[in-house]
C-alpha cells in the first residue's frame, strides 16, 4: 500500500504519547454494555442508529488506531474524520450514562489529534487556525479593526450612559474582559452591552489589544500548538496587564478552554490558570447577588422563557445553578428543558460543529433535531443561551423546526433591564 | 486429578488473581502518576466515594432510572455471583478442611435458587447482546467467552450439585472452570471489578472537584 500522504511515524509516536492510564483502563474495561448508547444525541436524533452509539465510535477511532499501532491508510483515516467530527460534538453526555465513568469524548479529542496532524480537520476549522496564527484571532481580524470597533461601540452606547469607556489595555484594572471574535465581527452590539453592565455595576475593566479572543477552535480540530497558542495570547495578556482576574463572554468552549484545558497545554500546576478565569454567568450573577446591577421588576419578562445549558457551561463548566439565579431574576415564567443542568443534550453545534462549514449544515440540523424537541416541549418563547455556538445553533433550529423562538444571551436581557442609577442617566439639561 | 485441581492448579489461579490485580492496579497507578497528571490534581475522597456510590447502588444513577429492567437484571447477575460462591456451604466445608476458615453460609436451597438466578439473568445478558442492536453493533466472540467463563462455574456447580451425569467429572470441570475464571480476571474486561473503583474515582473527580458536576 502506498502511503507517502501519512505519517506513520509521528501518528505512533502520539499515539504512545497519548496513552496514559485512563485510555488503556478505559479501553481495557468497556464491557461492551450499551449503556451510554441513550445518551447520545446523534444516536438518538438518529433514530437509534447504533452506529451513531458512544463506544461504537471510539471502537472504530481510537480503538482501531491503537489495535493498527497506527498503521492505516489515509482513506481509513478520512473514514475517522467523519466519524470524529461529523457524529460527535465532544458533549461528554456520556461519560454521565456509562457505568464505568469512561470519558469517550476525551477519547474522541484524542483522536482528532492524529487526524489534525494528517490535514483532516474540517475546512471550517482549518480556516480560523490559519486565522489564528496569522492574527492572534479566528476571524483574523486586526488591532487596528478590533480597537475601531470598540471606540465606536463606546460611541454608540455614551448617548445611553455617558461617561461609558471602553478601556482598551488598561493597565492594574480589576478585570481583563474577552470576547468571542464573532463579536467584533458580527455582533459589535455584544461588546456595548458587555459595556454597558460593567459600567453600571462600577467594574473596574479593560479589553486588551492582543490577546481579546478567547475561544478556542483549535482544541475542537485537534491542533494542539494553535490550541496552546491562542490560550497563551489569553494568559500573556492578563499577566501583562496585571489585572486579577479574565472574565470570559458568553462562549462555552472559550471558558472550558481557559479555565479548564489550557492550564494542561501550557503546564501549569495544579491544572490552574495563572490568572483566575471567570464566565459572564458567574460574573453577572454576582453583581446581581451583590446589588451592583438591579433588575427593573417592571421590566422583568412575562412570556414563557427556557434556559440552554451549554455543555462548557453546566455538564463542564459547573455554572446551572448560577445560571438559573440569573433567569429566575430576570423572568417571570422560566420552564425547565427535560432534562436540564448537567443532564441536558448537547444542541448539536458542539465540539466545533458550527464553524465546520457549509459541508457539515445538514448534519447539525438533523443531530439538532432533540434539542428542538426540547425546545418546543416547554412552549417557551424566548430561549436564554450564554453561548454562542448554541446562540447560532439554536436559532438555526428555530428556522428549521419553526419553533417560533427568540434566542437571547443574558447581557441582552440585563442591559435592557437593569435599573440605570440616577446619576449615570444622561444630564436633561446639556441634551 | 481431584487432588491436582484443588491443590497446585487452586494456588496457581488465586495467585494469578491476586498478584495479577495488584500488579495492574499498581502499574496502572504508576502509568497514570507519569502520563496523566489530571487524574492527580483533582483527585478528592467525598466525589470519589459518591460517584462510586451512587453507581454501586440499585437506581443511584439516572442511567440505570432510565434502565430498569436491564438495572434489576445486571444487579441480580453481579450480586449472585460475588456472593454465591463466597457464602456456598460446600465452599466453607472445603476452605475449614484445607485452612481452617469459614464464615457465614447460605442455606443449600437459597444457593440453588442463586445460581438459577445467575444462570437466567446470564442468558438475559446474552439475548440482549443477540436482539439490541445498540449492544450487538459494540459485541464481539470476546464478550460472549467472557460471560461464558463467568457463568460456568455456576452452571457446572448446578450440574454437581444436583449430581446429573458423572459427579466426579463435573466436579473436576467446575473447580477448573472456577480457576478459568479468576485467571482470567486480571487479564481481559473482567477486571472491572477493581478498575471500577478507580474509574469512577477519577470520573467523579474530574466532573466533581474540578467542574463541580455530578456524574450520576
Ligand atoms: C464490585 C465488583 C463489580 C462491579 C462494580 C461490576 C460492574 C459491572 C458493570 C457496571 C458492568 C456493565 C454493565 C452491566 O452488565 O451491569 C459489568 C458487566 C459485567 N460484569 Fe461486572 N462488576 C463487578 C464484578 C464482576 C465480577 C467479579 C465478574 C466476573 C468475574 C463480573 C462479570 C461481568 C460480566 C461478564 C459483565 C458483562 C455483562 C454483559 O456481557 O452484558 N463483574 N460489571
Ligand atoms: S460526547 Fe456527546 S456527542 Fe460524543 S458520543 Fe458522547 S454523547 Fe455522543
Ligand atoms: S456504557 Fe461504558 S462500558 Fe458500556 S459500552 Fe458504553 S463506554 Fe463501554
Amino acid at each position: 500500500m502506498d502511503d507517502v500522504d501519512v505519517d506513520t511515524e509521528f501518528i505512533k509516536e502520539t499515539l504512545k504519547a497519548l496513552k496514559g492510564a485512563r485510555f488503556k483502563a478505559w479501553l481495557q474495561i468497556c464491557a461492551h454494555c450499551g449503556l451510554c448508547a441513550d445518551s447520545c444525541l446523534f444516536y438518538l436524533a438518529h433514530d437509534k442508529d447504533p452506529k451513531y452509539m458512544p463506544s461504537y465510535k471510539v471502537a472504530k477511532t481510537l480503538g482501531k488506531l491503537y489495535k493498527r499501532k497506527g498503521k492505516v491508510d489515509r482513506g481509513t483515516l478520512e473514514e475517522m474524520a467523519e466519524i470524529l467530527y461529523g457524529n460527535c460534538t465532544l458533549c461528554r453526555r456520556c461519560a454521565m450514562y456509562c457505568p464505568f465513568g469512561i470519558d469517550i469524548a476525551i477519547m474522541m479529542s484524542a483522536a482528532r489529534i492524529i487526524c489534525c496532524s494528517q490535514g483532516l480537520a474540517p475546512d471550517g476549522l482549518k480556516a480560523t487556525i490559519e486565522n489564528v496564527i496569522k492574527t492572534g484571532n479566528q476571524m483574523g481580524m486586526s488591532t487596528e479593526d478590533f480597537i475601531e470597533t470598540c471606540e465606536w461601540m463606546a460611541e454608540e452606547t455614551e448617548e445611553d450612559l455617558p461617561g461609558l469607556q471602553i478601556p482598551i489595555d488598561k493597565d492594574g484594572a480589576e478585570m481583563m474582559y474577552t470576547v468571542n471574535a464573532r463579536e467584533p465581527q458580527f455582533y459589535p452590539q455584544d461588546i456595548a452591552e458587555a459595556a454597558m453592565i460593567f459600567h453600571v455595576a462600577g467594574e473596574d475593566w479593560t479589553l486588551p489589544s492582543v490577546g481579546w479572543d478567547c475561544t478556542n477552535l483549535a482544541m475542537f480540530a485537534g491542533d494542539t500548538k494553535t490550541m496552546a497558542k491562542q490560550v497563551k495570547l489569553v494568559y500573556d495578556a492578563a499577566e501583562r496587564l496585571g489585572v486579577k482576574k479574565i472574565g470570559i463572554t458568553e462562549c462555552g468552549h472559550a471558558y472550558r478552554a481557559c479555565r479548564f484545558e489550557g492550564p494542561y497545554w501550557l503546564g501549569f500546576p495544579g491544572g490552574e490558570p495563572p490568572v483566575p478565569v471567570v464566565h459572564s454567568v458567574e460574573l453577572f450573577a454576582r453583581y446581581v447577588r451583590e446589588g451592583r446591577i438591579k433588575i427593573d421588576p417592571a421590566k422583568r419578562v412575562t412570556e414563557p422563557v427556557t434556559y440552554q445549558d451549554p455543555c462548557n457551561i453546566s455538564r463542564s463548566g459547573g455554572l446551572a445553578e448560577e445560571a438559573r439565579y440569573l433567569v429566575n431574576a430576570l423572568c417571570t415564567d422560566f420552564r425547565e428543558m427535560e432534562p436540564n443542568r448537567e443532564h441536558n443534550h448537547c444542541c448539536g453545534g458542539g465540539g466545533g460543529y458550527m464553524p465546520m462549514g457549509p459541508r457539515f449544515k445538514k448534519r447539525r440540523l438533523e443531530s439538532g433535531r432533540i434539542k428542538a424537541e426540547q425546545i418546543r416541549e416547554t412552549g417557551a418563547k424566548i430561549v436564554i443561551v450564554p453561548c454562542h455556538n448554541c446562540f447560532d445553533q439554536i436559532r438555526d433550529l428555530d428556522k428549521e423546526y419553526d419553533l417560533g423562538v427568540k434566542v437571547v444571551h443574558f447581557k441582552t436581557l440585563i442591559s435592557q433591564m437593569m435599573i440605570i442609577p440616577d446619576d449615570m442617566k444622561p444630564n436633561q439639561q446639556a441634551s | 486429578m481431584y487432588d491436582l485441581v484443588t491443590g497446585p492448579f487452586a494456588w496457581v489461579a488465586f495467585g494469578t488473581f491476586v498478584i495479577g490485580m495488584i500488579v495492574k492496579l499498581v502499574s496502572l497507578i504508576i502509568l497514570a502518576r507519569k502520563k496523566d497528571k489530571v487524574v492527580f490534581d483533582h483527585l478528592d475522597l467525598g466525589w470519589s466515594i459518591r460517584s462510586i456510590f451512587y453507581w454501586l447502588i440499585p437506581f443511584g444513577s439516572r442511567g440505570m432510572r432510565q434502565k430498569p429492567v436491564f438495572t434489576i437484571i445486571s444487579f441480580a447477575f453481579h450480586v449472585c455471583l460475588l456472593t454465591t460462591p463466597i457464602f456456598l456451604l460446600s465452599h466453607n466445608i472445603l476452605w475449614d478442611e484445607k485452612w481452617h476458615i469459614t464464615w457465614w453460609t447460605v442455606s443449600e436451597r437459597t444457593a440453588d435458587y442463586m445460581t438459577l438466578i445467575l444462570i437466567g439473568s446470564a442468558m438475559f445478558l446474552v439475548i440482549r447482546r443477540i436482539v439490541s442492536p445498540e449492544v450487538r453493533i459494540v459485541t464481539t466472540a470476546y464478550d460472549y467467552i467472557l460471560i461464558a467463563i463467568a457463568t460456568a462455574p455456576f452452571i457446572t456447580g448446578y450440574l454437581a450439585y444436583h449430581q446429573w451425569f458423572d459427579y466426579k467429572t463435573i466436579l473436576i470441570i467446575h473447580i477448573i472452570s472456577g480457576e478459568v475464571m479468576l485467571i482470567a480476571i486480571p487479564f481481559t474486561k473482567l477486571s472491572h471489578m477493581v478498575i471500577f473503583f478507580l474509574s469512577r474515582s477519577h470520573i467523579g473527580s474530574e466532573f466533581g472537584q474540578r467542574r463541580g458536576s455530578k456524574t450520576w
